[in-house]
């Protein structure tokens, strides 16, 4: 089966630097991956290559058809949602409305249906779904991202650290809605600096190091490298 | 439910509007057909002239309400816009085309005379269009930077109507265009003024109406875009770029709807404004008009209308206040006339701005979210 993901020798350019050199991975349908590595080591460069937000070289296949010239907005309706680095909800519109942009693309008529879910799924957003989502603590912020990337009914959501600067305990409740996302199917990429938690929730990772993917395996497996537990995981 | 019930519902939501009452929209509509007349039995012509530019400046900053308010594209050269619109209606309802282009001059031996329901949406036409020039090189620029291009955009159109007399005489240049058509509706000659019902109706109150007519459509688009499907995806620009992209919306030609769709309101303004002076020169179309309507909408509250409005009528009434009030209050004051009232008009507007600005951040009247905002 081809995978429903694949990238095959991809770089990225800023200028004359280049921040990813030659990468190739796949992702399943239905599965789990996470991107680690740390900072500058070209993980968002790569998820911003694959959401076409980068211009890039190499090749990027989704669901069968490659992504080469496609714009970046025309991936949300082939089911491939992105949440963007620093979450990137529209602070002044309310929680509510953040969430029906997130369905921008969809015309039926269970974009109500879908919020409400989210609501019982996510209750601190159901108590604010009135409220500016600027004024939202930074976890509900990234709840938020989250969900309105699943107003889309994506196949397969990119994440580009979602636990970036938030409390350890609002880390745990992310980590715990995304388990709860891959239970619904959803096929997860997540790129991540908190190596720990990222190889928890995805059974499988990759490494990356300066712009190359330097180790890729089973997470378990990752765990118990020494290399791994080195540089991500305090010794 | 789908996304356009859901999103009227949030809004209605989130924007608790009051409930405007029918009888009070008829003393609404009654006070603004009556209001020429109030005005000029109360304080003279000279001010149902100041009506007329009031209306003039709503449409104009309803324009760039579109583009600054609603898209948040930082746009310092709006009056550019403005500027085409006039020029077309000029160029093709005066005798200036075919007293220079003999050909022009074959082909319409009975002059230029172009009607005003041709040449109002020609107008916005060919200054959407203009839109669309200035904002496809704009795309990837935001905020300051924009703003810079934007201004240049500007200034290098004034430039050209300045000086696209020669080789051949375009524009006229700085001498401007002169006995320009003027504004007729039908068989009606709006410079001519009109008797009916015993009542006599003078040139500028009838500009009144038709200005009043055109600021009400504009009105009503721009309500109808605000909560639309493009309203949304300007808001999610105007937000943040990366996530409404991530959301499907196509950014660019997001971006050049807004451009062009405010170019074309400012488009029909200028061709009113052409046939209401019947006289245009690049002087009207310069960097401190562009100023002026940006002023307007951030005074009033951006990317709320009604406050636009406020702030049009306010920004065009409170300067007039001030060259006809300054004088006399001096001379009550002082015994004479200490500093000239043309100098200390521009004095006292800035320092309203600046206080308005100080005590209200985010406008006179902001949309209610963001005054909400602004309070937590």
């Amino acid at each position: 089966m081809a995978a429903l993901l694949e990238a095959l020798n991809l770089e990225v350019r800023y200028g004359g630097i280049v921040a990813v050199r030659g990468c190739s991975f796949a992702v399943e349908e239905g599965e789990a991956v996470c991107l680690i590595g740390a900072n500058g080591a070209g993980k968002t460069s790569t998820l911003k290559a694959l959401a076409r937000l980068l211009p890039s070289g190499g090749e990027i296949v989704y669901a069968g058809t490659p992504l080469g010239n496609l714009p970046a907005h025309d991936l949300i309706a082939r089911g491939l949602a992105l949440v963007p680095e620093g979450r990137g909800i529209f602070a002044r519109l309310s929680v509510a409305e953040n969430l029906v942009m997130g369905a921008y693309h969809r015309h039926d008529d269970e974009i109500g249906a879908d919020a409400d879910r989210l609501y019982t799924l996510l209750p601190r957003l159901a108590e604010r779904r009135n409220q500016l989502a600027g004024t939202l603590s930074g976890g509900e912020q990234q709840m938020l991202a989250i969900a309105r990337a699943l107003m889309s009914r994506p196949r397969l959501l990119l994440l580009d650290e979602p636990s970036m600067g938030l409390a350890p305990v609002m880390v745990d409740r992310i980590f715990e809605l995304l388990r709860s996302v891959r239970t619904q199917g959803v096929t997860l990429l997540l790129v991540e600096q908190n190596a720990r938690l990222a190889l928890e929730v995805c059974p499988r990772g990759y490494v990356m190091e300066s712009g190359r993917i330097t180790l890729s395996g089973l997470s378990a497996e990752l765990r118990d490298d020494p290399r791994v537990r080195a540089a991500y995981l305090g010794g | 439910m789908s996304v356009p019930h859901l999103w009227q519902r949030l809004r209605n939501e989130a924007v608790t509007t009051s409930r405007i009452h029918r009888p009070l929209l008829l003393v609404g509509c009654t006070l603004l057909i009556a209001l020429p007349f109030l005005v000029g039995l109360g304080f003279g012509p000279a001010w149902v002239r100041v009506l007329d530019f009031v209306l003039l400046y709503i449409l104009l900053a309803l324009g760039l309400n579109i583009v600054v308010g609603f898209a948040g594209l930082l746009d310092l050269g709006y009056v550019a816009f403005f500027g085409v619109g006039a020029y077309v209606y000029a160029l093709l309802a005066s005798p200036h085309l075919t007293s220079h282009f003999p050909a022009i001059a074959a082909l319409f031996p009975a002059g230029l005379h172009g009607p005003l329901w041709l040449l109002l949406p020609l107008g916005a036409l060919v200054a959407g269009v203009f839109g669309i020039l200035l904002g496809a090189p704009t795309l990837r620029l935001r905020g300051d930077y924009l703003a810079i291009v934007t201004l240049g955009f500007g200034e290098i159109i004034r430039i050209f109507l300045n000086n696209l007399y020669q080789p051949v005489n375009i524009t006229n240049g700085a001498q401007g265009i002169t006995q320009i058509d003027g504004l007729r509706v039908g068989p009606l000659a709006l410079d001519r003024g009109l008797d009916l019902f015993g009542l006599r109706f003078s040139s500028l109150h009838l500009h009144y109406y038709l200005f009043l007519a055109l600021a009400m459509l504009v009105v009503f688009i721009s309500l109808r875009l605000q909560d639309s499907r493009i309203g949304r995806a300007w808001v999610a620009i105007r937000e943040d770029e990366i996530a409404a992209k991530a959301c499907g919306i196509n950014t660019r030609n997001v971006k050049l709807a807004a451009f062009a769709m405010g170019a074309s309101f400012g488009g029909i303004a200028g061709g009113l404004f052409a046939g209401f002076q019947e006289f245009v020169s690049p002087e009207s179309f310069q960097l401190i008009d562009s100023i002026m309507i940006l002023c307007m909408v951030v005074l009033g509250g951006m990317g709320h209308v009604p406050g636009v409005i406020l702030g049009a009528v306010l920004l065009t009434v409170l300067p007039e206040l001030f060259r006809f009030g300054a004088g006399p209050a001096q001379q009550w004051l002082f015994g004479r006339v200490v500093v000239e009232p043309e100098a200390l008009r521009m004095l006292l507007f800035g320092l309203t701005l600046v206080v308005v600005m100080l005590l209200r951040p985010a406008g006179l009247w902001p949309e209610p979210r963001h005054r909400r905002e602004l309070a937590q």
